[in-house]
């Protein structure tokens, strides 16, 4: 088992400098450093000292691969490569447009996103299994049919109309909760519970048909029948046999989202002015802040590959048949 | 006389050429029966066939749209002639009433006075503050204002007579055409679900044509904040979620094709190279990849304004960059469903047969795996068309999305949503663009779901 991880974790590595070279050729070789100046500074009437100023302040001047002027071991690591993208590995993001160090604001802001999106994630994940489940015992029914009609039509309506919705509805007409912001401690949940209803809401159509189609898969598979036959009742069946099975592939599909939660929602961030790495991101997009969304590029595909690594591991885990070959 | 110059903008070429490959894969499938077989199952769909009318009035919109022209200036005889600078399509010349008429600022559905209070010069009382009256909109009322529900009632019932007038017609010629061919059969036993078909263009032609002819007289939908009417906003948004939502498809359909089916049939270091890369681009979060990518092009746009002639041919060609970042960031899973398949394909008797007689192994790809591939792709297609208009709101709200000039469905969504916190809400253009995505994203899933269900009855 630890032989395996370890193989697992060694095979991201890799992939790691894979993406480290994507985003180092999209933020530095597409555009010069001097793009990113004039586009910085404002396009029109900038001078070239102006353009030499902004590069030199941010470290942008030197070369990009290979600096041929220094000595030794300093030829590759005084450049734009080792500086920027090659230092991400280790931690270090550099500072962001405002001056502030990029490490310390994403730490500062992990919690808040994450006390949105986890809530968000664990409520909706049993509402939508409560609800597939419910849809798939009562299949080939009325309510089976409508049920599924209403996922349809759910997953067709925009992911904005929840939030600007429920937002308009619940906050400005029926003034429940506040329409953002953010707060510590016991105050905060104040402004967290609508983020979550919407986020779970807005997510019920896609998910509890997949789900179904999960569940259905199941009960026409030859042990339901023999769990039948042998004279269990259906809702037997359904809550020992099928529920169970059928969570394995369920399970192990989101089991590669969990770390993703701690980047948190862009739209959900910045509708409710959470302070978390969401917001953070669509206001670096916004600013034209390149050294934040390229740590953030970063940082999300790191997380993703490790959510690749735990899904490998749970499949071994929920699934003995798997071996570690 | 007035002449015109014709302009052709990129994503006109593409959706153009869209058109052709869809006619040809429509003769391509009419020689291949098992395909044939699989799309009559299609049409046999009362729900599928309903969906795909919707779709088609809404491509009929974005196809009118795609035809661009600039028009001819007035210029003295001798002179060059001179073309506006504004690019319109011949959507726009149809429309030119709705495009034209603009009033100062917001005014309500079918209104006929200003959303907000102004102060005017009344001749004999001085000045007072009121609701001014619309420039446009129930301008043939004169004073009769209080009566615009029986006016547009009126209106609306007599078109609604008109279009059933009309749809009667349509109706008696599929009927009679359908007695010719099959002199047995009722029209709803017939094997294209031709029930569902009318009855759809029945609702359509009832809903549209009054709709039109109304807003030759009011803003239907009501104006927005520069008192643009926002049926028309609507109707230019069309062509926008159908280009994202099938280009975007056509450019990484090569690519993910062609390196499935790659990576699947010559396995080894090729395999790996292919799946190295997906993995790389697949780990990348797609929204933060595409923010990146935008970025990066919005600097390009920027420092080199020397390449487009209009802001037209500007917000399309970013527009058609958008398209390539969203191919490049979702060609992935239809890749590795494709290199799954092939595994499975090229150890079959058939294909093995074919290795052993010596056809090559490009040949045997093109003519005995590719074919075998085509149900996957077509469901895939029309799978990630709604998906692809959905995100285009969303990006365009996050500001990567398409140009803050092109009217689209999501720009009108951010420039109308701050507007709920006014006093009264000003609800209308947030509504008609809601109401609008959701009808074109419902029938796309309903369509995909028709044609997932002919293609792979298994999954359904």
């Amino acid at each position: 088992m630890l032989a395996y991880i370890v193989r697992r974790l060694l095979y991201a590595i890799p992939i790691l400098i894979g993406v480290n070279l994507v985003t180092f050729a999209l933020f530095f070789v597409v555009n010069t450093p001097d793009d990113m100046a004039r586009m910085q500074l404002g396009v029109k009437r900038v001078t070239p000292e102006a353009i030499e100023k902004w590069k030199v302040e941010r470290g942008y001047d030197k070369p990009l691969l290979w600096n041929s002027e220094a000595a030794g071991l300093n030829a590759a690591v005084d450049t734009i490569f080792f500086e920027k993208s090659a230092r991400m590995f280790v931690g270090d993001f550099g500072r962001a447009e405002d001056g502030r160090d990029i490490a310390r604001e994403i730490g500062n802001r992990m919690l808040p996103s994450l006390a949105i999106a986890l809530p968000t994630f664990i409520l909706g994940l049993f509402v939508t299994i409560t609800f597939a489940l419910t849809l798939a015992f009562f299949r080939a029914t009325a309510f089976d049919f409508w049920g599924v009609v209403l996922c349809v039509a759910a997953m067709s309506i925009s992911g904005l109309f929840y939030i600007i919705g429920g937002q308009y509805l619940i906050s400005k007409v029926w003034r429940l909760v506040p329409i953002s912001g953010f707060g510590d401690g016991m105050e905060a949940w104040r402004f967290l519970i609508l983020p979550v209803l919407i986020g779970v809401v807005s997510g019920i159509g896609s998910s509890t048909r997949w789900y179904r189609t999960i569940f259905l898969e199941e009960v026409s598979k030859d042990y339901v029948r023999t769990a039948r036959a042998k004279g269990l009742p259906e809702t037997l069946v359904f809550f020992r046999h099928i529920l169970r099975n059928a969570l394995i592939p369920i399970l192990t599909g989101v089991v590669v989202v969990i770390p993703m939660l701690f980047m948190g929602s862009l739209l959900t961030e910045s509708f409710f002015g959470i302070p978390g790495l969401g917001s953070y991101t669509i206001d670096a997009i916004n600013a034209q802040d390149f050294s934040v969304v390229r740590s953030m590029v970063f940082i999300g595909s790191v997380l993703y590959i490790v959510g690749l690594i735990l899904t490998d591991i749970s499949y071994t885990l929920v699934d003995p048949r798997i071996r570690f070959e | 006389m007035m002449g015109f110059q014709i302009v052709v903008l990129w994503s006109d070429v593409l959706i153009w050429l869209l058109v052709a490959a869809g006619a040809g894969v429509g003769v391509m499938i009419a020689k291949n029966p098992p395909l044939l077989a699989a799309w009559r199952r299609v049409g046999a769909n009362r729900v599928g066939m309903a969906s795909a009318t919707v779709l088609l009035a809404f491509v009929l919109i974005g196809l009118l749209d795609s035809l661009h022209y600039r028009a001819h200036l007035e210029s003295k005889p001798g002179q060059k002639a001179v073309f506006a600078v504004e690019v319109l399509s011949v959507l726009d010349a149809l429309a030119a009433p709705l495009r034209s008429r603009n009033e100062k600022t917001y005014s309500a559905p079918f209104a006929t006075r200003l959303y907000a209070k102004e102060t005017m010069d009344v001749p004999g009382q001085g000045t007072v503050r009121d609701y001014p009256r619309l420039k446009h909109g129930g301008k043939h009322l004169g004073e009769r204002e209080d009566e615009v529900a029986e006016d547009a009632a009126m209106t609306a019932f007599k078109a609604g007579v008109l279009a059933f007038v009309g749809w009667l017609g349509v109706f008696g010629a599929v009927a009679a055409v359908n007695r010719k061919k099959s002199p047995n059969l009722k029209l709803r036993e017939a094997a294209f679900a031709w029930d569902a078909v009318l009855l759809t263009l029945l609702l359509i032609l009832v809903f549209a044509v009054p709709l039109f002819w109304l807003s030759g007289q009011y803003h239907v939908f009501g104006t927005d904040k520069v008192g643009q009417d926002v049926l028309y906003q609507i109707l230019k948004s069309v062509r926008t979620g159908l280009i994202i939502g099938l280009v975007t498809t056509l450019v990484m359909l090569p690519m993910a094709v062609l390196l499935g089916i790659v990576a699947g049939y010559f396995r080894g270091w090729v395999d790996d190279v292919i799946q190295y890369i997906y993995t790389v681009l697949n780990s990348i979060p797609g929204v933060l990849l595409i923010a990146a990518a935008v970025l990066m092009m919005q600097v390009v746009i920027d420092t080199n304004p020397q390449w487009f002639s209009t802001a037209a041919e500007r917000a399309d060609l970013r527009l058609l960059a958008l398209c390539f970042i969203l191919g490049i960031t979702s060609w992935t899973g239809l890749c590795r469903l494709l290199r799954g398949e092939t595994l499975k394909l090229r150890e079959l008797e058939y294909i093995q047969a074919a290795q052993a007689f010596g056809v090559s192994s490009w040949r045997i790809i093109v003519r005995h795996i590719l074919p075998n591939l085509m149900h996957i792709v077509i469901i895939a297609l029309v799978m990630d068309f709604s998906g692809l208009v959905l995100a285009e709101a969303v990006l365009s709200y996050v500001g990567i999305g398409v140009d803050p000039t092109m009217t689209s469905f999501g720009t009108m969504i951010n420039n109308a949503r701050m507007e709920l916190g006014r006093e009264p809400v000003v609800w209308w253009s947030l509504a008609a663009a809601f109401s609008a995505m959701f009808i074109l994203v419902l029938s796309a899933n309903l369509f995909a779901d028709a044609v997932r269900d002919a293609f792979d009855p298994r999954a359904a």
